[in-house]
């Protein structure tokens, strides 16, 4: 089962319930791999002491255009939807705005000179790691300053695990917007983590509309509850949406954290709020299958 | 002059501090670059003047009807957005970048570019001056390009009313979205949080603005949960020559003034936070 961890919204510790998720599913004795799939700023792994054993790089389609082959038709440039070409016929002179390309080979193809070589750049990378015993931890890392993270994070659903997990968990971008689509389509269940605040409301609202419209199962999570008001609570009971567990606001928790501890090892609250989140997905998925 | 409050990631407590900020200034012009989840408007209730329809893309249809399956399109498509089945091609949406490639090379003409268009821009007015922010519809592209164009609009209006201030409340992270925030501002304050997670984050997010070579300052939020760590920033901070204006203390009130929906400036008026983020303003604009 591929299960996305998500929030509307960065920061709600979304990363923070995948960590302790996939290490109370292990602890059941659960075949379970996690992926970081927030590749702007990938961080679930520094949780872990893993070992590095496969590294690849993703690359996407970059034209280089010769200057010197162009017969200045044009063509190209009206192919390219993104204006990612600067051509000035009248000085002959043609190049790539690179930021710009989105990598559509479109401009290749309409090319009839042979002024455009296809060539490629890096987005970024998909490694995995080994941890006791088994690759169960991977995490893409997009290359700083490339335009969309969107590629990688397809190639890190695609190439993470070789082997079969029975619980795959992926930390999925914060926010509703491509990147977020890409994880949760190819999930089987999504977990919305929320804060029950004002913003954490309105962030999950958009989140929940977002994957009605796409025909996905999810339940939430509502993390430093205490803080904040009764309305997320109050949202959900309305509508029946699954509250699947509660992680209580203690600086305690938030210490652990903040020194990069997976919290539930040494906290007993949090131990039993993730155990019973486990559970909770073990019995959904035997029940799903 | 324009500041844009970006930070590494989510959830460093970013909006509210931008939030906090744009009530200390009279005549503000605030805008929320965060268009994926945008929510100061819920502290401000802007009036709205104007609502614009924002097109972030096309996405590539496909005429059943028209379609030979001759295949030529699920090739070229770099996206993997087109599967032929049963003999007609089929376009995955969510995977579509928009490029029209396969829209100019179909020998029968059976696709049409529909252009997405429910991303929305407000213009309005608020208890401290001028708001203007975006959403963007859920799943679409092209925040960045969706920045761009708020700001150009916030510029005018910044102009026409005379706004002293402009306060962008910018994405997290430090993708494309992100650069369109802090092109061409004056000044970067970056919100970071005493975790080692925040930490590595607020090195990317400096990484970054340092490429733009913007005066650049840093607050660190809810020291009190780590102090090693808040300490440990602090130093990084004055090896690489960051100013750190500010070093905020844990507060429940922050929470509480947003379930109030006010900033913390407006909840509580008298306190250290209030005054704390007072003289870090006061720091970053002079
Ligand atoms: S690959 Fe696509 S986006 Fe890049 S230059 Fe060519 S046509 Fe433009
Ligand atoms: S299509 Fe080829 S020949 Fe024509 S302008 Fe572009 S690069 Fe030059
Ligand atoms: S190129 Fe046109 S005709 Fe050929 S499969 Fe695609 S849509 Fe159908
Ligand atoms: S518009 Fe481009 S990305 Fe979309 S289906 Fe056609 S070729 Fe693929």
């Amino acid at each position: 089962m591929k299960i996305a961890v998500a929030s509307g919204k960065g920061g709600t510790g979304k990363t923070f319930v995948a960590v302790n998720l996939f290490h109370s599913l292990k602890n059941k004795g659960k075949c379970v791999a996690l992926a970081d799939c927030d590749v702007e700023v990938p961080n679930a792994l520094a949780f872990f002491e893993a070992d590095l054993c496969n590294e690849i790089e993703v690359t996407e389609f970059r034209p280089i255009i010769h200057n010197d082959q162009c017969v200045f038709c044009g063509k190209c440039v009206e192919y390219c939807e993104y204006h990612a070409i600067f051509y000035m016929p009248s000085s002959r002179y043609i190049r790539l705005l690179n930021d710009l390309c989105h990598g559509c080979a479109a401009c290749s193809v309409a090319c009839e000179s042979g002024a455009i070589e296809n060539s490629s750049t890096v987005v970024g990378t998909v490694s995995s790691y080994k941890y006791q015993n088994s690759v169960c931890l991977a995490e893409g890392r997009m290359t700083t300053g490339h335009p969309s993270p969107v590629p990688l994070i397809k190639a890190t659903m695609k190439n993470a695990f070789q082997d079969q997990s029975e619980y795959e968990l992926y930390d999925s971008p914060p926010g509703t917007s491509c990147p977020f689509i890409q994880t949760v389509a190819k999930s089987d269940f999504v977990i919305l983590v929320t804060e029950p605040t004002p913003f954490g409301l309105s962030d999950l609202k958009q989140a929940i509309d977002t994957l009605l419209t796409m025909g996905k199962a999810f339940g939430v999570v509502i993390n430093r509850a205490g803080l904040g008001d009764r309305e997320v609570y109050d949202y959900l009971e309305r509508n029946g949406y699954t509250l699947l567990a509660e992680i209580p606001f203690e600086e305690e928790i938030a210490r652990l954290y903040s020194e990069g501890k997976v919290v539930s090892e040494h906290h007993e609250g949090a131990n039993r709020v993730f155990h019973s989140l486990a559970d909770k997905l073990i019995a959904y998925g035997n029940s799903s299958n | 002059m324009e500041i844009a409050v970006i930070s590494g990631k989510g959830g460093t407590g970013k909006s509210s501090i931008s939030a906090a900020f744009m009530s200390l200034v009279s005549n503000v012009m605030a805008v929320d670059c965060d268009v994926d989840a945008s929510n100061l408007y819920l502290l401000f209730h802007p009036f709205h003047d104007k609502e614009l329809v924002f097109v972030s893309g096309k996405h590539a249809k496909v005429d059943n009807e028209a379609c030979i399956g001759c295949g030529r399109c699920e090739e070229l498509c770099r996206f993997d957005a087109i599967e032929m089945t049963q003999g007609k091609a089929v376009i995955d949406e969510i995977s579509c970048d928009g490029c029209a490639l396969c829209y100019r090379i179909c020998p029968v003409d059976a696709i049409t570019m529909i252009p997405v268009d429910k991303s929305r821009m407000y213009i309005g007015t608020f208890r401290h001056g001028n708001m203007v922010y975006g959403r963007l519809a859920p799943g679409e592209e092209n925040s960045g390009k969706m920045v761009n164009q708020i700001r150009e609009i916030s510029k005018n209006i910044a102009k026409e009313k005379l706004c002293p201030v402009t306060i962008l409340d910018g994405p997290p992270g430090i993708g494309c979205p992100v650069l369109s925030t802090i092109t061409g501002v004056d000044k970067v304050v970056i919100v970071t949080e005493p975790t080692l997670s925040g930490f590595s984050d607020l090195k990317r997010a400096v990484e970054l603005v340092r490429q733009y070579s913007l005066p650049t300052y840093v607050i660190i939020n809810k020291c009190t949960l780590n102090q090693t760590v808040a300490r440990q920033v602090e130093d990084w901070c004055a090896q690489i020559n960051v100013p750190v204006v500010a070093l905020l203390p844990f507060s429940p009130e922050m929470v509480e003034a947003l379930v109030e929906g006010k900033t913390i400036v407006e909840y509580r008026p008298q306190s250290d936070m209030t005054n704390l983020l007072k003289k870090a303003l006061s720091e970053i604009l002079f």
